[in-house]
């Protein structure tokens, strides 16, 4: 088991015979940075959904952390996403009115950690992304790049394997873009498998490896 | 690796379902506003009908239920019964009996402010011979002057009962059966024995040698032991016309004060049924509220299922949600309505009762009530697929 993200002939239709992902094969190794990219309609948030277990395969498999997808009931993969991935959305999807430890601290509450202890690594995330002197600040009073680092610290507070950021810079003007893609490179540095989704060319190739995707495709 | 999801601390659900509230306030307080109005309405009924039960209790603990009257009923033959004049005497010889007294209605006699009036304009005032052993008996006591006595008694003299000497002034003498009697004394309302505010009182013996007074009893008044009331009861009758027991009519006035109470009850559950309309309006009003918070909340919904909450958590939080705005609505329900009955009580003079199992019923039906009304927005809220939910954002 050294691969954290297995698709094997993974292959996602809709009814009204749209196929969003057409029988994609892909490895992602444990500690890798990745991206993939691809323009809008390429399939790339459906992978996103398969990768992140929020969705399953019409056919073919999807290993996540070693466990097959399909297999699973909709609560063990609920469990999975608890413990062992981590979420980062264009929209950052912060609680309005509620502060940055406790947004981040919010991240560990479906993975069965005590409120103490929630706080204290959720305190412990927010340095690590560089946000130690905004603990209390409110989503309104931090700028978007702010922001994002919160949602980021969010997906981290609970060390999981994989971390899947959809578009992290989709919002942000590019200073505040970039810090975040230097964020992601030092959490990869740290260990953390990270895999960003997103259809700007140039982020990617600044990324170590890329996944191109076109109509459902790998190429 | 087993996977297998947390379980969620009640701590943390109550977090969770107070946050979504106080994101919206004024949203959570109107929709709790309803829910309030119902219980509070419910409980300051409940609250004034068992005020006033106590007040009512309070009275006759005060008044005592073991006063038993007397009274001539019908013949065979539909005419007017009397009592025989040995009536009195002869009840008194009943163990438990420790107190008689009766009164004589003096017929075809009016009581009079001046001697000038038309005598068909009597004021609803009767004229009853009374034995001095009459106040004691009923609870009766006096507001001004004093009651009857030994020398008092023989002469021409009268006690007015409360509604009497209100509707005759503050006068020296009244003029009673063709001659002026002077007032001695004025007596406070009697609750047990209503009959005697309206009426005029003369001491017997001067009854007889002034007003013509026949001598027979038309109520006697007797007080037993607790225990032994409904034994007397039983045997009154015999006792007070031995040849004829049928003639005589035996009656408990606090009967007539408990008789109030059904009364009570039935004004009671009318508002009762009201304060639950208004209820059922209230939870109608937390459904709606909850669907259009599940409707809005989409993204919040997806943001949890990627964090990694179960459907059943979703459905968990909503329904906690929904409770504690219920349970909030209640809780200040219950307030209001306390405050409600305290105040009504204070403005009767009523001791201020709400009953235990009011205040909890109150609570726990808003709890009820919010389970059921999250109930629906809840299960659409699990239901909802993760990816859908984060699109919507």
């Amino acid at each position: 088991m050294t691969q954290v993200i297995e698709l094997s002939g993974a292959t996602k239709s809709y009814p009204g015979g749209v196929t969003a992902l057409d029988s994609v094969d892909l490895g992602v190794e444990y500690g890798e940075l990745a991206a993939v990219v691809g323009p809008s309609g390429s399939g790339k948030s459906t992978m996103l959904h398969l990768i992140g277990t929020l969705d399953r395969p019409s056919a073919g498999t999807v290993r996540i952390d070693g466990h097959d997808v399909a297999r699973l009931s909709d609560r063990q993969l609920s469990a999975l996403r608890a413990r062992r991935i981590g979420f980062v959305f264009q929209q950052f999807h912060l609680a309005p009115g509620r502060t940055a430890v406790a947004n981040v601290a919010d991240g560990l509450l479906y993975a069965g950690v005590r409120r103490k202890e929630r706080e204290r690594r959720a305190e412990a995330a927010l340095h690590r992304v560089g946000l130690g002197g905004r603990l209390g600040h409110r989503p309104h009073q931090l700028s978007g790049g702010e922001r994002q680092r919160v949602a980021i610290a969010r997906a981290v507070a609970g060390d999981p394997a994989l971390l899947l950021a959809d578009e992290p810079t989709g919002n942000l003007d590019s200073a505040a873009g970039s810090g975040v893609v230097e964020l992601l490179r030092e959490l990869h540095a740290g260990g953390t498998t990270v895999l960003v989704i997103t259809h700007d060319r140039e982020l990617a190739d600044e990324l170590p490896r890329q996944i191109a995707l076109r109509d459902g495709r790998v190429i | 690796m087993v996977l297998s999801p947390a379980r969620l601390r009640v701590s943390d659900l109550a977090r969770v379902g107070l946050s979504g509230l106080r994101a919206r306030p004024l949203r959570a307080v109107l929709s709790a506003l309803g829910i309030a109005i119902g219980i509070a309405a419910m409980t300051a009924v409940v609250g004034i009908s068992s005020s006033s039960r106590a007040d009512l209790d309070r009275a006759l603990a005060a008044l005592g239920t073991n006063l038993l009257t007397v009274g001539p009923g019908n013949t065979m033959f539909g005419e007017s019964a009397t009592l025989p004049d040995e009536s009195v005497s002869m009840i008194s010889r009943i163990g438990p009996v420790y107190a008689v007294a009766a009164i004589g209605a003096v017929s075809d006699t009016g009581v009079y402010r001046t001697d000038r009036i038309p005598s068909a304009q009597t004021g609803g005032i009767s004229v009853a011979a009374a034995q001095p052993g009459l106040l004691s008996t009923v609870g009766a006591s006096v507001a001004s002057g004093s009651w009857l006595n030994a020398a008092t008694a023989r002469y021409p003299a009268v006690v007015l009962g409360a509604t009497a000497a209100r509707r005759l002034g503050s006068v020296p003498s009244v003029y009673l059966g063709g001659r002026w009697f002077t007032v001695v004394g004025v007596l406070n309302p009697v609750p047990l024995a209503p009959e005697l505010d309206s009426a005029a009182l003369v001491g017997w013996p001067s009854a007889a040698e002034y007003l013509d007074f026949d001598g027979h009893p038309t109520t006697v008044y007797t007080r037993s032991a607790d225990a032994q009331v409904s034994a007397v009861r039983g045997v009154l009758a015999a006792t007070a016309n031995p040849s004829n027991p049928n003639e005589v009519k035996v009656s408990r006035p606090s009967d007539a004060l408990e008789a109030r109470r059904a009364t009570d009850r039935t004004f009671t559950q009318l508002l009762l049924g009201l304060g639950a309309v208004a209820l059922l309006v209230g939870g109608i009003g937390v459904a709606n509220t909850m669907v259009i918070s599940v409707l809005e909340r989409r993204a919040e919904i997806g943001l949890r299922r990627s964090l990694g909450a179960t459907r059943g958590q979703i459905r968990v939080q909503f329904v906690s949600e929904s409770m504690l705005l219920s349970l909030a609505g209640g809780a200040a329900g219950v307030l209001i309505g306390f405050v409600v009955t305290a105040f009504y009580a204070s403005t009767q003079t009523w001791p201020t009762v709400v009953p235990l199992w009011a205040l909890c019923g109150g609570v726990g039906a808003t709890v009820v009530i919010g389970a059921v009304a999250g109930w629906y927005p809840a299960v659409r809220a699990a239901r909802l697929a993760p990816t859908e939910a984060l699109a919507s954002a």
